[in-house]
């Protein structure tokens, strides 16, 4: 009954900081996943330079030589410097790949040039009636806001249809830490006493970002430079015949430092007919409509 | 530069004009508005009467409509739009492309500001808001240095308003999902951030407690004093240490900064707190009118009174002031 041979899987951009070498090694093995759609960039901070475009423009080249994959290129989701601005205008002027727009900037930029492009999640997108905006204005795919419920998600759809507007792709954020805000601070420098101007690159010292506990030890946040993530792994892969139902067409898993080809391999099983698992590790909280952080219990039963 | 002042009530919005504001700006009574808190805003009578004090003093009201509405809600998005439109506002505030589309349609002859939930921070955001529903101001979120304001509004299609003082999100606006993977409720969403209902306080062994949801914020020991469980405002433990994380529980305060911004071309300056007492606004607002006033009348003279520094810090989170992201070093 969960067959859908139509789901695709995406791999979501990095979110953390690698150095080249480990970015090199992690896509060669992702490029014999089987994935529908993998997204290279940063979209956390312009900072990061180990990959500039060109870099991630031939990494594209290189993953496409062995994957049939679609290629993406991510934009920066905290647009603030007139150099930030520039580079994204390069990103749009790529000539090669679809972009992804985390940011309005990059939707001007896009619809300026009359391109389509994929909106991310950090766009607030939560009506039918914003959807429409952003689809006339060149959306063909949407990622909506990670902490949007599944009902969310199907109500926004159906009232984009009663506007009689065409539905884009629909991809829905199925697996990672959630990336959950975004500052002009960089916490892993303040972490580590240092001024973000001289931070060192010290977010490479930490590939699945630091750890924020409260102080009874409970984890809460994920640090991640001027990214602040869920502590806890979303994981959707219980609720999948509910994806299905709420219309998505693919799911963004988002890359780990370690167990990427498993997780992958879950999540391809069940999309080609696989029962889901009843339970998995991790929060759905936002998936139903609650506090991002909770796991709504045998959710896989509903 | 106009001095744009909060009103969460009909008496608050009395001393904002009273104290010199140019704009006051408030909300309707639901949730398509940030601060959508119990027994907070202006009801259709208590509008009418501060619309009609506005109008014999010759200020402007704004109307917060800067939630994102939701499907089953979108006719309270819709409602609230046309009832600004209908009580002949000055500019309604809005971040929600489906709000301004709707807003921009229905009723073109009212003015857009574009709210510091839109998350627009650079010109390419600002001119996508100017061109598809004609904005004529802009909100800037709280994480731009005084450089980058600068760069921005240089570049930008629209006049922008910056934030002058108040409660400090450390989280670019619009951006932050922080209170609803706690509780649930988002600023978005719901126009809340670490609802009082979630909030709990007890008196515990180690010290005065708050939790919000069941997560505890921060553990007060004895002499220290607490303030209200803003969720990036707590103690947390990061690699071993507990410390604020995030941030202090701490205002932001621009008095310095009047200068630098008046020469960039900043249109407005805003107050925070919609969800502050009448006495708060009436302070803050006297404060501001004078640093304006004095800024105006010798530019080259002006210099920040310590009496209304005193004002300020005493209205102020943990009674602290920053500069914010405005100033580098902060970030």
């Amino acid at each position: 009954m969960n067959e859908d041979a139509n789901m695709k899987l995406s791999l979501g951009p990095v979110l953390f900081y690698w150095d080249r070498n480990k970015t090199h090694d992690f896509y060669a093995s992702m490029a014999e996943q089987p994935l529908d759609v993998i997204y290279l960039g940063e979209t956390v901070c312009s900072k990061r330079r180990d990959m500039m475009l060109d870099d991630w423009l031939g990494l594209a080249r290189d993953i496409a030589r062995v994957s049939s994959a679609q290629l993406v290129l991510s934009g920066l989701t905290l647009v603030e410097a007139a150099s930030e601005l520039s580079s994204l205008r390069r990103l749009c002027d790529n000539g090669e790949l679809l972009v992804e727009a985390n940011d309005m900037g990059a939707v001007q930029l896009m619809s300026e040039r009359k391109l389509p492009f994929v909106g991310g999640p950090a766009l607030n997108l939560y009506n039918g009636h914003a959807l429409a905006e952003l689809v006339a204005s060149g959306m063909q795919r949407w990622v909506p806001p990670v902490e949007a419920s599944g009902q969310l998600i199907g109500h926004t759809l159906r009232q984009l249809d009663s506007l009689e507007v065409a539905r884009p792709e629909v991809e829905i954020f199925a697996y990672g830490h959630l990336p959950l805000a975004y500052s002009a601070r960089c916490f892993t420098a303040r972490a580590e006493n240092r001024p973000k101007d001289d931070c060192q690159f010290c977010c490479q010292n930490y590939p699945e970002g630091i750890p924020l506990l409260s102080q009874e030890n409970a984890p809460l946040f994920t640090i991640n430079g001027i990214q602040t993530m869920s502590a806890s792994v979303s994981n959707l892969l219980a609720d999948y015949p509910e994806l299905v139902n709420a219309g998505a067409d693919l799911l963004r898993l988002s890359p780990r430092a370690e167990g990427m080809e498993q997780v992958i391999a879950a999540f391809d099983a069940v999309r080609k007919g696989g029962l889901p698992p009843l339970a998995v590790d991790g929060c759905n909280g936002y998936w139903h409509g609650q506090a991002g952080m909770l796991r709504a219990e045998e959710a896989g039963l509903c | 530069m106009h001095l744009v002042c909060p009103a969460g009530s009909l008496p608050a919005l009395k001393a904002a004009v009273q104290q010199g504001a140019d704009a006051i700006y408030v909300g309707f009574r639901d949730d398509t508005n940030a601060r959508h808190f119990a027994g907070l805003n202006l009801d259709d009578k208590q509008l009418d009467k501060g619309m009609q004090l506005i109008r014999e003093k010759g200020r402007q009201l704004y109307v917060a409509v800067n939630t994102y509405a939701q499907p089953e809600g979108w006719s309270r998005w819709q409602r609230a739009v046309d009832q600004a439109a209908d009580l002949g506002v000055d500019a309604l505030i809005a971040a929600d492309p489906g709000v301004l589309g709707y807003a921009s349609k229905r009723h073109p002859q009212l003015k857009l500001h574009l709210s510091v939930q839109g998350s627009a921070t650079n010109a390419a955001a600002l001119g996508f808001y100017q061109q598809r529903y004609g904005i004529s101001r802009a909100v800037l979120p709280r994480v731009l240095s005084l450089k980058q304001v600068k760069q921005v509004a240089a570049s930008s299609p629209v006049p922008i308003e910056v934030f002058a003082f108040g409660s400090l999100c450390i989280m670019a606006e619009g951006r932050c999902h922080l209170s609803s993977y706690l509780t649930g409720e988002s600023p978005n969403l719901c126009g809340v951030c670490s609802p009082a209902k979630a909030v709990r306080w007890s008196d515990e062994p180690e010290g005065l407690t708050s939790r919000l949801n069941n997560v505890l914020i921060d553990r007060y020991a004895e002499g220290e004093s607490a303030g209200y469980p803003t969720l990036c405002k707590g103690r947390f433990m990061v690699n071993g240490k507990r410390f604020h994380a995030l941030e202090e529980p701490t205002s932001l305060n621009t008095l310095d900064l009047i200068p630098e911004l008046a020469a960039i071309g900043v249109t407005a300056m805003k107050i925070e707190g919609r969800q502050r007492s009448p006495a708060y606004v009436e302070q803050v607002t006297r404060v501001w009118r004078a640093a304006l006033d004095s800024y105006l009348k010798a530019p080259q003279r002006y210099a920040v009174q310590p009496a209304w520094r005193q004002v300020l810090d005493g209205l102020s989170e943990g009674s602290q002031t920053t500069l914010g992201a405005y100033h580098r070093a902060w970030q």
